[in-house]
C-alpha cells in the first residue's frame, strides 16, 4: 500500500512535470501581457514535432548526415528544439498579436486570435503531415531501476529534473535579473514602462521566447516519454495546463509550477483508486473548490484596480 | 398482341430456367467491386473464382449421385447499403441463386440480410461482425466470429499457454469495442480460474497517454498476464509504459492490434506478444497454407482475411449443398433445405478454423480463433488456434 502510494507520487511528479512546464509558458505570457495565449498547447505540440524532426535528422534517419549517438542527439535536440519552437512562438506574436496590440484593441480579441492561431497550428500540421501518428525515436535506452519495490526509469527522473531546473531558471530570470524586472514592470504598468526607456516590444518578444522555448522543451520530453505523437496532442493538455496555471494563481511562476503538480497529483491519485471516468470529474471539482475558496489561486495576489 | 407474345416468351424462359439449372448450382456474390473498399470486393472475387475453378476442374460438385457444375454470379453493391439491398433482390429473384455469399461489411450485410431472410434464401456474410446481421434471421449465416467471442478465447489461451492464474485488464472505458471485450475476457477468465482471478481491471479514457497509475496497480497486483483490447495507437504506449513500470509478463491483445501500423509505432517493445484474430497468413500450415500458396501464385499477393473468409463461406455453403443428398429442382424447397443443412453442419474444416453453428439462436459460427505471435522480425505469425 505504501509502495503503491510512493510509486504513484513518482508517477504524479512525472505527469505533473508536463503540466508545470506548459503552465509556466501560460503564466509568463499572461504575467507580462495579461493575454491568455490559448495557442500555447499547440505550440507545445509543434515543439514535439520539431523535436521529432530534429532527432530524426540528427540520428541520420533522413540521410542528410551521418547518425550521431543517442545521448549526443538528445543534448543537441534540447537547445535546437527550444530555439526553433521559440521562433514559432515569436512568429505568432509578430503576425497575430502585435498588430492587434498596436491597434489598441480590446484584450478579448487577442484571446480569440490566440484560439484561432492554435487551431491553425493544429490543422496546418494535419494538412502538412497527415493524420497518421508518428513514432518518436528512442534517443536513450530506457533503464528501469527498482528500489524498495518502487520502479523508476531514467527518463522519468530526467523529466522531473528538467521541470524543477526550468522552474528555478525561470524564477531566477524573473526575480533576479534586469530583464525580469522589466517584465514585471510591464505587467505592472504597460503604458508607463516605455516612458522609462524600457524597450517594451523587446521584452515582450523575450517573454514569448521563454514561454515557447519551454513549451518546446516540454514537447521534447513528452515525446520521449509517450513516443506516439499526433497533431491533436496539445489541445487537451494545453487546456488542462491553463487551468493548472489559474489554480496556482495565474501570473505567478511558483503558482503555475505548483498548480501543474497539483493537477498531476490529483489526476494520478484519482485514477489509482477510482475508475478513470471519475478522473476529470473529481480533479476539476477539487480545483473548483480551491478557486471558490481562493479566487486568485494558490499563489496569486489580488490585483488592485488602478483608478 | 405483341406484348402477349413477349409475356409468353418470358413464361417459357421462366419455365426453362430451372430445367437448365438442373445440372448447375448457382451461388450469388453480393460484394463491393467498386466504391469505398474495392479491395474487399476484389479479394472476395479472387477467392471465389479460385474455388469455382477448383471444383469445376475436378468434375463439379457431387450431390448424392449426381455431379453439378457450380456457377458464381457477382453482383456489385458499390459498398452502399441500398445497392446491397437491390443486389440481393436481383440475385435472389432474377438470377435465381440457391444461396448468396456476402455482403462483406456490416453496413451492407444488415440490410441485405433482411431481404435474404424475407425471400427465404440462405445468405452467408463472411466478414460482418455486427450482431444485427444474423439476429432473428434464420436464413442468415456468418462466416467469422463475433467480437464477443474473442474475450473468452483470449482468457482460455492465457490460462493454457501462460498457465496464468491471475490476469489484469487495461481498457478504454469510453469506447464500446474495448469495453465489451474487456468484460467478456473477465467473465471468461473468472469462469476458468474462479471469481476474483482478474486481479486488476483498470480503465482509462480515450486520448489518454499516461497509464502510470493504472500500470502501478497492475504491476502490484501480481497478475501473470495483461489483456489489452486496444487499438494500434494506444498499444505502443501501454506496452512501453508497462515495461518501464517493471511489468515483464506477457501482454495479450485482440484483433484490433492487427490493423494499422502497430509495429511502426511500437518497434521492439511489442515483439514476443500475442493477439487473437481471425486468420494469419504468415506461418500457416496444412490446408490454409495450400490456399495461401495457390492464391499467391495466381494473384501475386498474399490473401487477406476477407479472401480467406470468403473462401470458407462459399465452401461451407457448397458442403451444405452436398449434405442435402439431392436437389429437388424446386427453388423454394431447395433453399429451405440448404438453410437446414447449413445450420446442421457438424464440423466444417475451414482454412480459418473449424466451424459449426449453435443449435439455437442466431447463426453465428462456433469456430476457432487464431492466436498470432509477433515474431522477432515484427511479423504477425500464426501461433496456434484456440477453440471455445
Amino acid at each position: 500500500m505504501l509502495q503503491s502510494f510512493l510509486q504513484n507520487i513518482l508517477n504524479a511528479l512525472q505527469w505533473g512535470s508536463f503540466y508545470s512546464l506548459i503552465a509556466l509558458g501560460y503564466c509568463l505570457v499572461y504575467g507580462v501581457l495579461l493575454l491568455i495565449n490559448f495557442a500555447h498547447g499547440d505550440i507545445f505540440m509543434v515543439g514535439a514535432y520539431i523535436a521529432f524532426f530534429v532527432s530524426m535528422v540528427l540520428l541520420g534517419k533522413y540521410g542528410a548526415m551521418a547518425g550521431l549517438p543517442g545521448w549526443l542527439v538528445l543534448t543537441l535536440a534540447v537547445p535546437l528544439t527550444m530555439i526553433l519552437t521559440a521562433v514559432v512562438g515569436v512568429t505568432l506574436e509578430r503576425i497575430a498579436y502585435r498588430p492587434l496590440r498596436r491597434k489598441g484593441v480590446n484584450r478579448l480579441y487577442v484571446v480569440i486570435t490566440a484560439l484561432m492561431c492554435g487551431l491553425i497550428l493544429e490543422n496546418g500540421n494535419l494538412a502538412l503531415l497527415g493524420a497518421s501518428r508518428k513514432s518518436f525515436p528512442t534517443l536513450i535506452p530506457v533503464q528501469v531501476y527498482t528500489f524498495f519495490g518502487i520502479t523508476v526509469t531514467n527518463i522519468k527522473l530526467m523529466v522531473i529534473g528538467v521541470a524543477f531546473l526550468s522552474f528555478l531558471l525561470l524564477h531566477f530570470i524573473v526575480t533576479r535579473t534586469k530583464i525580469g524586472m522589466a517584465m514585471r514592470a510591464i505587467s505592472y504598468d504597460r503604458f508607463a514602462v516605455p516612458l522609462m526607456g524600457i524597450p517594451a516590444d523587446t521584452i515582450i518578444v523575450f517573454t514569448f521566447v521563454l514561454g515557447s522555448g519551454f513549451a518546446g522543451l516540454a514537447g521534447l520530453f513528452f515525446a520521449m516519454t509517450y513516443p506516439v505523437i499526433d497533431p491533436y496532442m496539445g489541445a487537451l493538455i494545453g487546456w488542462k495546463a491553463f487551468i493548472a496555471a489559474v489554480v496556482g494563481g495565474i501570473g505567478s511562476i511558483p503558482g503555475a509550477f505548483a498548480g501543474g503538480f497539483l493537477l498531476g497529483f490529483v489526476e494520478i491519485m484519482v485514477v489509482a483508486f477510482f475508475p478513470s471516468t471519475f478522473r476529470d470529474l473529481i480533479a476539476f471539482s477539487i480545483l473548483l473548490l480551491i478557486l471558490s475558496i481562493r479566487p486568485t489561486g494558490l499563489f496569486g495576489v489580488a490585483r488592485r484596480t488602478k483608478i | 398482341m405483341k406484348r402477349s407474345w413477349l409475356i409468353a416468351l418470358f413464361c417459357v424462359l421462366g419455365l426453362a430456367t430451372p430445367a437448365l439449372a438442373a445440372d448447375t448450382i448457382k451461388l450469388g456474390f453480393n460484394i463491393p467491386l467498386t466504391g469505398d473498399i474495392p479491395d474487399v470486393g476484389e479479394s472476395s472475387k479472387n477467392a471465389a473464382e479460385m474455388l469455382k475453378k477448383k471444383i469445376n476442374d475436378a468434375g463439379g460438385l457431387k450431390v448424392g449421385d449426381k455431379s453439378y457444375k457450380v456457377e458464381f454470379i457477382y453482383e456489385d453493391n458499390e459498398s452502399k447499403a441500398e445497392s446491397a439491398l437491390s443486389a440481393a433482390r436481383k440475385l435472389i429473384t432474377q438470377d435465381n441463386v440457391l444461396g448468396m455469399v456476402g455482403p462483406q461489411s456490416s453496413k451492407q450485410a444488415v440490410p441485405a440480410g433482411e431481404a435474404a431472410n424475407e425471400l427465404k434464401t440462405p445468405m452467408m456474410a463472411p466478414w460482418s461482425t455486427n450482431p444485427n446481421t444474423t439476429k432473428e434471421r434464420p436464413f442468415v449465416f456468418r462466416g467469422c466470429f463475433l467480437d464477443t467471442f474473442q474475450g473468452p478465447t483470449a482468457a482460455k489461451f492465457a490460462s493454457e499457454e501462460f498457465k496464468a492464474k491471475k490476469a489484469a485488464v487495461l481498457y478504454d472505458i469510453a469506447s464500446d469495442y474495448p469495453k465489451g471485450l474487456a468484460e467478456d475476457f473477465k467473465a471468461g477468465f473468472e469462469k476458468i480460474n474462479g471469481p476474483g482471478s482478474v486481479v486488476a481491471f483498470e480503465t482509462f479514457t480515450t486520448k489518454d497517454v499516461d497509464f502510470s497509475a493504472q500500470l502501478t496497480n497492475i504491476a502490484k497486483s501480481g497478475a501473470d498476464v495483461l489483456f489489452v483490447p486496444q487499438y494500434y495507437n494506444e498499444v505502443p504506449l501501454i506496452v512501453k509504459q508497462a515495461k518501464s513500470m517493471g511489468f515483464n509478463k506477457p501482454v495479450l491483445g485482440s484483433d484490433s492490434w492487427g490493423s494499422g501500423d502497430l509495429m511502426g509505432l511500437c518497434g521492439d517493445d511489442c515483439k514476443g506478444n500475442f493477439f487473437v484474430t481471425h486468420y494469419a497468413a504468415a506461418g500457416a500450415k496444412g490446408a490454409t497454407k495450400d490456399f495461401i500458396d495457390a492464391y499467391t501464385a495466381q494473384y501475386k499477393k498474399t490473401p487477406d482475411d476477407v479472401a480467406a473468409l470468403t473462401w470458407d463461406s462459399a465452401n461451407l455453403m457448397l458442403a451444405a449443398v452436398q449434405s442435402m443428398g439431392a436437389l429437388s429442382g424446386d427453388m423454394a424447397k431447395d433453399r429451405e433445405a440448404l438453410m437446414k443443412a447449413m445450420a446442421g453442419i457438424k464440423k466444417f474444416e475451414g482454412i480459418t478454423g473449424d466451424m459449426s453453428y449453435p443449435a439455437s439462436g442466431p447463426h453465428d459460427p462456433i469456430k476457432c480463433a487464431v492466436i498470432v505471435k509477433i515474431d522477432d522480425a515484427g511479423k504477425f505469425g500464426f501461433y496456434k488456434s484456440v477453440c471455445p
